[in-house]
């Protein structure tokens, strides 16, 4: 994974440490922020290929608008990463290709 | 204060909880509204689908993130006292929740994974703003994000995006981001400007309004000398803007023309902006009458003044009702909240239209400048109607020319390119594509936009799992009965 496209940390408030696990490689992250936010900070991705063409795909908009972010996240796959809170010890997987229409969204 | 502590203890998750008053979105409108409707004795729920209130353009000011205050500056710190007197009103907020469905005395909602109704005698939608779609080739790249996207990061994590960095677009966020970007010292490539020349000369018209919003104008001017001492490379007349990928399909340089040449700069994200647009897809669901509006080139809730719609007990306010900006959204909450309070004879009518009165003058003089907005950030054609090769639909992969190919063919509107195309089928329901489509359909059947009309949006609005809608506990009676509880005693108070 190119570490050139990770996202920059500026000075913060202080804040909580949470580790969670992305693609099963460890990832520091703050309270707080989006599973969306401490993927592109780490500079992982892309977060998905799509069901159509295979095409890779990276959170676009950050707002729930989009639906680019959806990931596996504790096991829920279709899961809006942009809108989902970082915990401790989350298990966070990309979703390739048509696994992402199989799920039973209604 | 403490914003994250949520009241939803005094919701349980079986029974149906009855509020006078229940408001989706907690931006400047829904906080507005909610802390007016309180004041008036109103029970009052605020669903949310963030942790924190304060909605996009306040996002995170009740816990800032970024050391320096200067980054985001003081129109977003404005949002801290209206954060603290919501967190203080007497409002049972509901966090981390999505609003999928919504009756005409119900709604339902998800939270951690389970869902349940709630219900109320008025509803408010207070939904805000989404960033217009931005069709053009290679929007999809990963690399490609929104103006609005960045700007969230900046807020909710104190995130600056990857360099090499450009920005392309046209609107105020455009040169609003490019100048924060700049306050934290990273570097920006390039600001290209797409919005058409002649657009310049169309918003002198309306100087008038212009100048009567004076402040909005002072704080533009000011942003564009702030880009110039930055030594920010700040182009116009940029068109045909393409972003181009390496092996790995990542985004690693962009093209475009300006003064006919085509120029290529190399950059490993590029952050796209062509204003915003109300973000309908909850009152379409519910069936509020929408209209075209011509000049802002979106959909908008058919509304009276006072926000309600052609729905009963219906009401919307803030940018989810037309772009109006912050605090017309937050002044647009108040009188919403009024007429409300008026709907359930909490106020008399005359008190409502007193206390209006000065609101409204407000309003009044806060809107002078948006026709002068309006007409000079006016997307260029090349984003509403994009070239044949472009992606229009980002889920399905439609392209424009598939669009364009069915509608010759006899296809109507947007709801039977679902069929044809599967436009607009994917997870974002059509949130990115809904626009664009039927602005092509328009085109190429020759008839206005108005005419052709905009995808049916259904419920769920947000994706539920199968398992949660069984496992919601659902009343025996019809959906909206009067079944529950009395409205709890509220709590939310820290």
């Amino acid at each position: 994974m190119p570490s050139d496209s990770a996202f920059k940390r500026l000075p913060a408030t202080p804040s909580e440490t949470v580790q969670l696990w992305v693609e099963g490689q460890a990832v520091n992250a703050r309270r707080g922020e989006s599973v969306a936010a401490a993927v592109l900070a780490a500079g992982l991705g892309p977060t998905r290929t799509t069901p159509v063409s295979g095409a890779p795909r990276a959170p676009y908009c950050m707002m729930g608008i989009c639906f680019e972010c959806l990931m596996e996240i504790d096991g829920r796959p279709n899961t809006q990463g942009c809108m989902t809170p970082v915990a401790e010890g989350m298990q966070v997987r990309f979703q390739h290709g048509a696994r992402a229409s199989q799920e039973e969204t209604a | 204060m403490n914003p994250s502590a949520s009241a939803l203890s005094a919701v349980d998750d079986t029974a149906v909880a009855d509020y006078d008053l229940a408001v989706v979105g907690s931006g400047p409108a829904g906080m507005a509204a909610a802390i007016d409707a309180a004041e008036r004795g109103l029970s009052v729920a605020v669903i949310d689908d963030q942790p924190l209130p304060g909605g996009q353009i306040y996002r995170q000011v009740g816990d800032p993130v970024l050391q320096d205050r200067n980054v985001l500056g003081p129109d977003y710190y404005y949002g801290e006292s209206l954060v603290q007197r919501f967190c203080a009103a007497t409002v049972d907020r509901i966090d981390r929740a999505s609003v999928w469905e919504a009756g005409p005395r119900h709604l339902c909602l998800s939270r951690d994974g389970r869902s349940r109704r709630l219900g109320f005698k008025a509803l408010l939608l207070a939904t805000g703003a989404q960033e217009r779609p931005v069709p053009f080739p290679g929007w999809t790249l990963p690399g490609v994000m929104t103006c609005g996207a960045a700007q969230i990061m900046l807020k909710t994590s104190g995130l600056a995006p990857s360099a090499p960095l450009v920005l392309a677009g046209s609107g105020p966020l455009l040169l609003l981001l490019a100048c924060q970007l700049l306050r934290t010292g990273i570097q920006v490539e390039a600001v290209l400007e797409t919005t058409p020349t002649a657009h310049y000369r169309d918003a002198l018209r309306e100087l008038g309004g212009a100048l009567r919003g004076w402040r909005a104008l002072a704080k533009g001017m000011g942003l564009l000398a702030e880009l110039k001492r930055g030594g920010v490379k700040h182009l116009g007349g940029v068109s045909e803007l393409r972003a181009l990928a390496d092996s790995e399909g990542k985004l690693d340089r962009i093209s475009y023309r300006r003064r006919g040449r085509e120029q290529r700069i190399a950059c490993r994200t590029l952050l796209v902006h062509q204003g915003v647009v109300p973000n309908v897809q909850l009152s379409r669901a519910v069936g509020a009458e929408h209209h075209w509006d011509a000049l802002q080139e979106c959909w908008r809730p058919t509304l009276d003044s006072w926000g309600a719609s052609s729905i009963d007990n219906l009401f919307i306010a803030g940018d989810g009702s037309g772009i109006g900006g912050a605090l017309v959204a937050e002044k647009q909450g108040r009188l919403a909240a009024l007429a409300i309070a008026a709907r359930l004879q909490r106020i008399s009518d005359q008190e409502r239209d007193a206390e209006a009165a000065p609101i409204q003058r407000e309003i009044h003089r806060e809107l002078a400048i948006r026709p002068f907005l309006d007409r000079l950030y006016r997307p260029a054609q090349e984003f509403l109607r994009p070239a044949d090769d472009t992606l229009v639909c980002r889920c399905e992969e439609v392209t424009a020319g598939e669009i364009r190919r069915i509608a010759r063919g006899g296809c109507a509107g947007p709801n039977q390119a679902k069929a044809f195309s599967r436009a607009g089928m994917g997870p974002c329901q059509g949130r990115l594509c809904g626009l664009t489509v039927s602005q092509l359909i328009a085109e190429a059947r020759e008839v206005p936009v108005a005419d052709v009309g905009y995808y049916r949006v259904r419920s769920p609005i947000k994706p539920i799992t199968l398992g949660e809608l069984a496992a919601m506990a659902t009343p025996a009676k019809e959906l909206g009965a009067h079944d529950a509880k009395p409205a709890p005693a509220a709590d939310a108070k820290h």
